[in-house]
Order: C-alpha cells, then sequence, then structure tokens
C-alpha cells in the first residue's frame, strides 16, 4: 500500500489532479464562508446580470489600490441591459458580515470571506433569472456535485464486494442464481433506467431528501457491473494457496471471503472507485440538468446548467455556462487520479 | 462456437422476462398514472376518467395487466401510447430510425477520428503532437456531453453558421429530395460531432495504450531487427493486433445504438427515441416506456453478445466451447 503510494506521488499529473480536487472540496466545505451571498438570497432588480470584477482604474483614470465596484441599475428591462453609476463606487471588503450561517454545520458565525456594502453588488459570475449570484450558487452546488460521487461509490463498493464474493466463492448454482439477478440490471441501458427511476420519485419531497435518493439510485445501476467484475476476480482467486490453507485450517466460509479473499481485490476496487466517481458526477449532473435530479431550490452544477437550457436566455447571459465549466474540471481531475492510481496499483493496466 | 451463440440467444429469453418483468414494476412504482392529470380537472367528470380507465386497462389488477402485455408483446403488438393515440410500435419506428441515422453518424465519426490519432500518438510518445492530443483527449471523456451539446449549440445560435437543433428545416417538405438529405445531414452536424468526438476521446486513449503495448512486444523488435521499415511494422503487424480489445469495445457500441444518446437528443431537440423516453416517463406513457426499456435492454444485450462473437472471429486464441 506504501509503495503504491510512492509510486502515485511520482505522477506528476495525478498530483495536479488531486490538488485540484483538494482546492474544489475545500471551497465546497467552507462555502457558506467564501460566497459573498447565501443559497437563496436573491436581488430582483438584477436578474441576469452579467458579472461583475473589482476594478482597479476608475472612469476619470485614477488607479486605487483598494479594489472597488460600481453600482449598477437597470436601464431596459426587456434587453437586460444595466448601466453603470460611475458615482458610487463600493470599496471591496474582506471578512464582512453578511447572512448569517453555520461555519461546518456548527459553530454560527456572520462572516463572509468578501463582499460590499449595500446597495452595491459583486457578482463575480452573474446573476440568474431570479438575481442570485451564480458564484455563491456554483460554490453551494459543489456541496452536492462532490458529496454525490463518494457516496455512490461508498454504498456501490461494499455491496458490489460483499455479492461478488459470495458469488464467486460459492460459484456453482448459488453463483448461477446471483448473476442472473446481476444480469437483469446490467441489461438495462444506463440512462434510461436512471430515468425511469427518478422519475419514479413523488414530486414533493423535500431537497435533502431528494438528494439521498438521487444517491441509492446511481448506486442501485452501478453495484450490478461492479459485483460481476469482483465476481469474476474472486472466482480465479479462490485456487490459491491462501483459501485452501485458510480452509484447512477450519476457518467459516464467510470469514474467508471477508478477511482473505476481499481484501485481495482491494486493488480492482481501488481503480474501479476513482473511475466510478466521475461517473456518478456525470450521471448526477445530467440528471439535474433535465429536471429529474436535484430540483430548485437546492442547487446542484447540473442544475445551474439547466436554467443556460434555454438558447435565448443563453445567447444574451452566455456566463449561465460557466457551472458546465467546473463540472469538466472536476470529472478531469478525478481522471487524472484515477490514472494515477491506475498506474501505481496495477502497471499491467496502464494506458501509457 | 454455434452452440455458443445458440446458448447466448436462449439465454436471452429469460433475461428479457426479468427486464419487462423490472420494467413493468418500476413504472408501477410512480404515484399515480397517466389519468393522474385528467382526474385533478374540474371539467372532466368522475364517469369519463372511469370510461377512460376501463378503455386503457388500467382498472385491472397488476399482474392481469402485465400478464396481458407480456401476451401482446409475443405477438409483437405493443399497445397503444395513451398520449399519441397511436401504435407504440409504429411510434418507436420512426424515432427509431431518427436515432440510429444519429448513432451511425457519431459511431463513423468516433472511429475515422480515433483510429488514426491514437496511432499517432502512440508512435510519437511524450512528443508534443502526443501529449496534447492525449490532454484534448482527457478534455473530450470528462465533458458531459449535454454541456458540450449547449455550447456547440451556443456557437451556432452566435454565429449562425449551423441550424440550431431539431432535425429539419422547417420548409423541409418543401425541398427536392437531395435538398432534403442535405437539410438533415446539416442538421446532424452539431450532435453527431459532439456524440462522435466525446466516444473518441475514450477510444483513442484506448488505441494508443494498446498500440503502446504491442509496440514493446518482442515480435516487433524482431521484425525492426529483421530490417523492416517503421510503416509495414506498425501498420501490417501492431496495429492489427492492437486494434483487438477495441473490437469488444465496438461491439457494445453497437449495443449502445439506441440508448447512448439521450440526454443529448433532448438538449438539441434532436426527434428521436431519447426525447420520446423522457416525455413518456414525465407523463407516465405506460406502454411507450416499456417498449424502450425492452428495446433498448434487447440492443445491449445484443450488442454485448455480438461483441463477444466478434472478439472470437478476430482472434484466433479465443476459443468458445
Amino acid at each position: 500500500m506504501a509503495l503504491a503510494w510512492q509510486q502515485l506521488r511520482k505522477h506528476r499529473v495525478a498530483m495536479v489532479g488531486g490538488a485540484i480536487l483538494v482546492i474544489l472540496y475545500t471551497l465546497a466545505l467552507f462555502a457558506d464562508f467564501i460566497a459573498p451571498y447565501s443559497l437563496d438570497w436573491s436581488d430582483r432588480g438584477h436578474f441576469y446580470h452579467p458579472p461583475i470584477m473589482p476594478r482597479f482604474i476608475d472612469a476619470a483614470g485614477h488607479v486605487s489600490l483598494r479594489p472597488f465596484v460600481y453600482e449598477t441599475t437597470l436601464a431596459d428591462p426587456a434587453l437586460r441591459i444595466y448601466t453603470i453609476d460611475a458615482r458610487k463606487q463600493h470599496h471591496l471588503r474582506f471578512f464582512v458580515r453578511g447572512e448569517p450561517y453555520r461555519l461546518l454545520w456548527i459553530l454560527p458565525s456572520n462572516i463572509h470571506l468578501f463582499g460590499v456594502d449595500p446597495p452595491g453588488r459583486i457578482f463575480l459570475m452573474g446573476t440568474d433569472q431570479f438575481g442570485r449570484d451564480l458564484f455563491s450558487r456554483i460554490l453551494f452546488g459543489a456541496r452536492v456535485s462532490l458529496i454525490i460521487g463518494i457516496l455512490v461509490v461508498g454504498i456501490t463498493i461494499p455491496i458490489g464486494m460483499v455479492f461478488g464474493g459470495i458469488a464467486g466463492y460459492y460459484g456453482g448454482r448459488i453463483d448461477n442464481v446471483m448473476m442472473r439477478l446481476v444480469e437483469v440490471i446490467i441489461a438495462f441501458p444506463g440512462f434510461y433506467l436512471l430515468l425511469t427511476l427518478s422519475a419514479v420519485l413523488p414530486q414533493n419531497m423535500g431537497c435533502t431528501t431528494r438528494f439521498y435518493m438521487i444517491v441509492v439510485i446511481l448506486s442501485f445501476i452501478g453495484w450490478a457491473g461492479f459485483s460481476r467484475l469482483i465476481r469474476g476476480f474472486v472466482l480465479s482467486l479462490k485456487e490459491r494457496e491462501f483459501v485452501l490453507a485458510a480452509k484447512a485450517m477450519g476457518l467459516d466460509d464467510l470469514r474467508i471471503i471477508l478477511k482473505h479473499v476481499l481484501p485481495n481485490t482491494s486493488s480492482l476496487a481501488i481503480v474501479v472507485a476513482t473511475l466510478a466517481i466521475p461517473g456518478a458526477i456525470l450521471g448526477e449532473s445530467g440528471l439535474s440538468f433535465l429536471g429529474f435530479g436535484v430540483r430548485e431550490p437546492c442547487a446542484s452544477w447540473g442544475n445551474l446548467l439547466s436554467a443556460g437550457a434555454n438558447l435565448i436566455n443563453l445567447g444574451r447571459s452566455p456566463w449561465l455556462l460557466i457551472p458546465g465549466f467546473f463540472i469538466v474540471l472536476a470529472v478531469v481531475a478525478y481522471n487524472f487520479l484515477g490514472d494515477g492510481m491506475r498506474d501505481a496499483f496495477d502497471p499491467r493496466l496502464r494506458t501509457g | 462456437m454455434l452452440r455458443y451463440v445458440a446458448r447466448r440467444v436462449l439465454n436471452m429469453v429469460p433475461l428479457l422476462f426479468g427486464v419487462s418483468l423490472v420494467s413493468f414494476l418500476v413504472i408501477q412504482l410512480s404515484p399515480g398514472d397517466f389519468l393522474a392529470e385528467i382526474r385533478l380537472n374540474p371539467v372532466v367528470s368522475g364517469d369519463t376518467v372511469e370510461q377512460m380507465r376501463r378503455n386503457f386497462g388500467l382498472d385491472q389488477p397488476l399482474h392481469i395487466q402485465y400478464l396481458k402485455w407480456l401476451w401482446s408483446i409475443l405477438r409483437f403488438d405493443f399497445g397503444y401510447s395513451f398520449a399519441y393515440q397511436v401504435p407504440v410500435g409504429w411510434l418507436i419506428g420512426t424515432r427509431l430510425l431518427n436515432t440510429l441515422i444519429l448513432n451511425l453518424a457519431a459511431l463513423v465519426i468516433a472511429w475515422t477520428l480515433a483510429v488514426p490519432i491514437g496511432i499517432r500518438a502512440a508512435t510519437r510518445q511524450y512528443s508534443w503532437s502526443d501529449n496534447s492530443l492525449s490532454m484534448a483527449a482527457y478534455l473530450g471523456i470528462s465533458t458531459p456531453t449535454f454541456f458540450s451539446g449547449l455550447l456547440l449549440l451556443f456557437f451556432a445560435f452566435r454565429t449562425g453558421w449551423l441550424p440550431i437543433g431539431g432535425m429539419t428545416s422547417l420548409d423541409h417538405e418543401l425541398l427536392p429530395a437531395g435538398a432534403r438529405v442535405l437539410d438533415v445531414a446539416r442538421h446532424l452536424i452539431i450532435p453527431a460531432t459532439v456524440l462522435g468526438v466525446g466516444a473518441a476521446a475514450g477510444l483513442m486513449r484506448q488505441m494508443r495504450g494498446n498500440l503502446l503495448e504491442v509496440l514493446r512486444q518482442d515480435y516487433v523488435r524482431t521484425a525492426k531487427a529483421k530490417g523492416l521499415a517503421e510503416r509495414p511494422v506498425i501498420y501490417k503487424h501492431a496495429v492489427r493486433n492492437a486494434i483487438n480489445p477495441l473490437i469488444t469495445i465496438f461491439g457494445f457500441e453497437i449495443g449502445g445504438l439506441l440508448s447512448g444518446s439521450a440526454i443529448l437528443e433532448n438538449v438539441v431537440g434532436w426527434p428521436g427515441l431519447g426525447q420520446l423516453i423522457l416525455e413518456s416517463v414525465i407523463r407516465k406513457d405506460l406502454y411507450v416506456v416499456m417498449a424502450s426499456l425492452m428495446l433498448g435492454s434487447v440492443t445491449l444485450v445484443l450488442g454485448n453478445l455480438i461483441a463477444d462473437i466478434l472478439l472470437a472471429v478476430a482472434d484466433p486464441r479465443i476459443r468458445y466451447d
């Protein structure tokens, strides 16, 4: 295990992926603190507002060391044009007092990393149709999108391992029956089944309940394929000497499976996990994009993208596409990391 | 070999039973049925709704509904769509063709891009072109199809070079036959490119990895030592062997011909099977959803079978009993 870790560190690309993920997860963990506005805060007077970046040079050409933003007002609601009021400057302040929240879900606090005094606004990535800050929502959406992968894999791997381990170890009829069940699940085209299962959920579930149900559904799709892999591997493992030795010592079957056979499949499991997490992220964002996954008012990156599905809106407000780039970033980082882990744990599976 | 195929095909029968049962159960899990919305409408009387229920056969107990459906399936009668009031077979047939066109075009694009690029990247390993192509491949496999679809649509919207979504223009019916084909082809560009490039990215990585492994083998060294030029070594010997695992992938892609484009069809507005199933799931159009699920599963299982057959044909070391 330590040898594999050492080899992983030498793999530069995987380390880059890991670093990106650490940054993303930290952003998600401290989303309340880093985001200038809370999840459902909205300013109806500034809907579909373009991104506001802090400036250093004001209209008259003076350079200011403190970054500031200008106030904007809605000039034309139909065409969504905003005019800048150059007379009213609001300086960017750090550690401002804003909406109250609970840091790490425990400590009540109301200090945010940065912000501007109202009525100035700092919409780093623009707003949506309700005037909600996209940057803040992306940070809160990161929580959902990033955690889903880990939760799904955390459920799929143990269930798949136990199921596949039992099927592979016993062989014969038990194996046959179990694999028949698995084949039925695998026979469904993944996305169709996802869609149908999510449409089955009642409409008026709360945000969090819906989230857990999506996790369950994604796991339901995933464990079957994984258990088949494990079963194949266990079939070859069970003829090895250490299993025969364990049997000769009189250990009961369950213990042999859990304590001796399955730990040897761990390298396979880790490799599959690092590939399954991005799959889960993509699956969840696809579902949320279509409206079947996480729904309003909760944010998830797929959810946020669905605001940009209408081309007319998108044409005028291209910043609505930004959550998509976050999805790509997270999945690329996981793929980097996954490739590195694959190379570290099993050199035979290298893709070069 | 023939016995193996026959055994697999026979195995498909209980599998499809299981699939049909699971599809039926999943649909029944959702609260309400097709008539739920109409029931809420105060204008429609309770009697009419009851009559509709009887007409659609929704008042029978569940197992009777399932058995009736199963019996008609065996006679290739897939039932009627509640929403469209047309036979499901006909409805799916038209959409099927559209989805096939899209996925076949994507398949062609994917393979014509992936194989040469993979070969090039492998033969120039660690060069600038290899690194940039690999990076592009990473991006390709990590971008969700709906996102790249949106990006391309946005680009088409801004520049006006390509039609935005849909399969046909408004004046499609008025065009002469040749122009009609061109019209569909123009609409095909964006969705097929999105799907094809995405698939090509994964394939290219595989091709590159396989070829790299083959190039390390001893027989390649022998061929070079014998004095063969680079080209015949690569193309005549190495690529032939490297392509083997990709043939299995080709089989799987045939299996995914119907279901792979589901999200993209909904984003782009391509009138295919994916769009149909989304609509029907929302409306709880029972028979359409079940027929689509069955169709998707059959195609997938057949695709797996084809993949295994192709592998046995291509690789003489593999023998089925």
